[in-house]
């Protein structure tokens, strides 16, 4: 019997530890967690927003940050499984269909400037590239056709070329199939897709021809292993990715907003309410934690306006929008539907 | 009541007992076979629906995999070419180290060594794969680049294909330790007899004999290495690549049923569809590997 009394709170005690709903803090109630998902261009932000807010909280709040990629987070939020989405790319039309659908209203908040940046291996003798090379290499009409620098540009070193980029379900792949090929999600595919960036960084750092592409943040993570290319688009001059770029506006066309999703009626629940609070009061903090650009503080207030009148809806009408100017975009009206094509 | 009324009463509740004992052993071994017909009929009649979008014919011939992209492509050529490389990998490596290691265990080893070796040599298999994923990533392919391949890409079928190798040398080894070792005495004495070395007898008598048991165990091997996706989603890569040459990356159908599997492709879609037909042709891979092993044990079987 002592056995089975044992067996019983073994099993009990198990069954407490693995069950993460609802968790308990050290007075017995029970804990709220906010799920945030999305892009892992925006994660490093909200994870510093999520960890530096359960400290505030003192473990009364949980937050969980996930990142299935911009398009796999949006699929989660608009069924209502998040609170907050993270995002590298504005909603696009069929996600606002989605929402709609199922009542999830939205509230579209520019959290920070990045730069996509594209990263070779320290060794490669490559200093900068044009947009129409990039073009030349990342164009789905390249697959199985340029596979050695030589093919790019003849001056570019004779070795393989490998490649590494982001997922399909990625914001920033596309944001830089547009921005590089002209149509979102027209990429080859012939290359090391991942929705995680660090699978990215340590396949360019252990390849001597790779070239891969992803946010500031990881770039600024890694700068013993990898090395960012600068870009010339349009016969300019090439610019390397960084702060100062972004915020001057010479790194073009792969500088971009990044955003953040909250769901209104998740505004309803108070943790939910105070994490948002936090991350927007605090958020050039936290952007520059997470070595990205913050945005002018007015962006921010315009974003706590936002939040406090509930106004929902987006910017972008459902579309990308290649180098959009951050205060004329604050400046525009909300819209829930996308308008007809 | 008389004692034979109680007696019947008692036999008739033991009967009963028998009965519900018997009912449950059934059941539990008919449970096997359903699962085993339920994965099945899921998988043929989700690939049904895969199959009314993308003719047989393209997912046969074509020679690029990208469902998930625009323009999407279906030629599950790429995904078995880098399931059969790093299988391929795997048993070169595992099948000299296994065997040799059956033969000492079961000729050769002194009950000490064995009873020492072969525990140790099962903990090979009970390492999680998600480890030996790590280790081939993080350990074998460093090692390569600095050794023999200083060119190896970091995510590449060689070192995915070893570590498998490395997976699988355990059940290679046990089932064939155990084939040789029921092989009868008197065979060995025999050859001994006719002035046979040990190694002679080990290797013209013993492992003759059980070849049926090794034959088994190497499919059984095999059909592990083929089913291994943690080692092939880690350290091969994610990119269907339609080569024969191990040093580059790839993914497997394991590799790129778990990529889209953890990722949120939305039921009903054609993307959802497509891991169902990979996993499909993934089943009639390995049950063909089943069937042949079935037959070589028959076609080979020595009866003593």
């Amino acid at each position: 019997m002592a056995l089975g009394r044992i067996a019983t709170a073994v099993l009990a005690l198990a069954v407490g530890a693995c069950s993460g709903e609802p968790a308990k803090d050290k007075a017995g109630a029970s804990v709220f967690t906010v799920a945030v998902d999305g892009s892992s261009t925006v994660f490093p932000i909200s994870e510093a927003a999520g960890e530096a807010f359960q400290k505030e909280q003192g473990g009364r709040v949980r937050v969980t940050v996930a990142e299935s990629g911009t398009g796999g987070g949006f699929k989660k939020f608009c069924r209502g499984e998040t609170h907050v989405q993270d995002a590298s790319r504005p909603i696009l039309a069929a996600e606002m269909a989605a929402c709609a659908e199922a009542g999830v209203r939205y509230i579209e908040l520019p959290i920070a400037f990045d730069a996509i940046s594209v990263v070779v291996h320290p060794s490669n003798p490559v200093q900068s590239i044009t947009t129409a090379e990039l073009k030349k290499i990342w164009a789905p009409e390249a697959q199985g056709q340029i596979d050695n620098w030589r093919e790019v540009n003849r001056a570019f070193p004779d070795l393989r070329l490998s490649l590494y980029g982001a997922g399909t379900a990625s914001g920033t792949f596309d944001y830089f199939t547009e921005a590089v090929n002209g149509k979102a999600k027209a990429s080859r595919t012939d290359y090391q897709p991942t929705e995680d960036d660090n699978v990215t960084v340590q396949g360019v750092a252990g390849d001597a021809g790779a070239m891969g592409y992803f946010g500031l943040a990881y770039l600024e993570q890694n700068t013993s292993r990898v090395r960012a290319l600068a870009v010339s688009h349009g016969g300019k001059p090439p610019v390397a990715p960084s702060a100062a770029t972004v915020e001057d506006g010479s790194y073009t066309p792969l500088s971009r907003p990044v955003f953040v999703y909250v769901s209104a009626d998740a505004l309803d629940k108070a943790p939910v309410a105070q994490f948002v609070d936090y991350y927007l009061t605090n958020a050039e903090t936290l952007v520059r934690g997470a070595r990205y650009v913050p945005l002018p503080a007015s962006a921010y207030a315009t974003a706590r306006e936002r939040v406090a009148s509930r106004s929902a809806g987006t910017a972008f009408g459902g579309k990308n929008d290649i180098g959009a100017d951050i205060a004329e975009v604050l400046r525009r009206p909300l819209v829930t539907t996308a308008p007809a094509p | 009541m008389t004692m034979d009324a109680t007696r019947d009463f008692t036999q008739r509740r033991l009967r009963l007992g028998e009965r519900a004992i018997e009912a449950a052993l059934f059941l539990a071994a008919a449970a096997a076979i359903f699962i085993t017909v339920a994965i099945a009929w899921t998988l043929i009649t989700e690939s049904l629906h895969f199959f009314d979008t993308v003719p047989l014919s393209k997912f046969l011939t074509d020679t690029v995999w990208s469902p998930l992209f625009e323009n999407p492509r279906y030629g599950i050529a790429p995904l078995l070419c880098g399931t059969l490389l790093t299988t391929l990998v795997g048993l070169a490596l595992a099948v000299p180290v296994g065997l040799m290691v059956a033969i000492y265990l079961s000729e050769f080893a002194s009950p000490r060594a064995r009873e020492t070796i072969k525990p140790v040599l099962e903990l090979l298999a009970a390492v999680p794969t998600v480890i030996y994923g790590y280790f081939a990533l993080t350990v074998v392919t460093p090692f390569l680049r600095a050794t023999i391949l200083p060119d190896l890409p970091t995510f590449n079928m060689l070192s995915a294909g070893l570590v498998i190798g490395v997976l699988i040398i355990p059940y290679i080894a046990s089932l064939s330790e155990d084939a040789m070792r029921a092989v009868p005495n008197a065979l060995r004495e025999g050859s001994f007899a006719m002035g046979g070395t040990r190694l002679e007898t080990a290797v013209n008598v013993a492992f003759p004999a059980a070849i049926s048991g090794i034959a088994g165990a190497l499919i059984l091997g095999m059909s592990r290495a083929v089913g291994e996706t943690m080692i092939v989603a880690i350290a091969g890569g994610q990119q269907p690549n339609f080569t024969i040459d191990p040093t580059e990356s790839a993914a497997t159908v394991t590799a790129y049923i778990a990529q889209v599997a953890i990722g949120d492709v939305a039921a009903g879609t054609i993307e959802y569809y497509s891991i169902f037909a990979a996993g499909f042709a993934l089943l009639l891979m390995t049950l063909a590997f089943n069937l042949l092993a079935f037959w070589l044990q028959r076609r080979f079987r020595e009866e003593y």
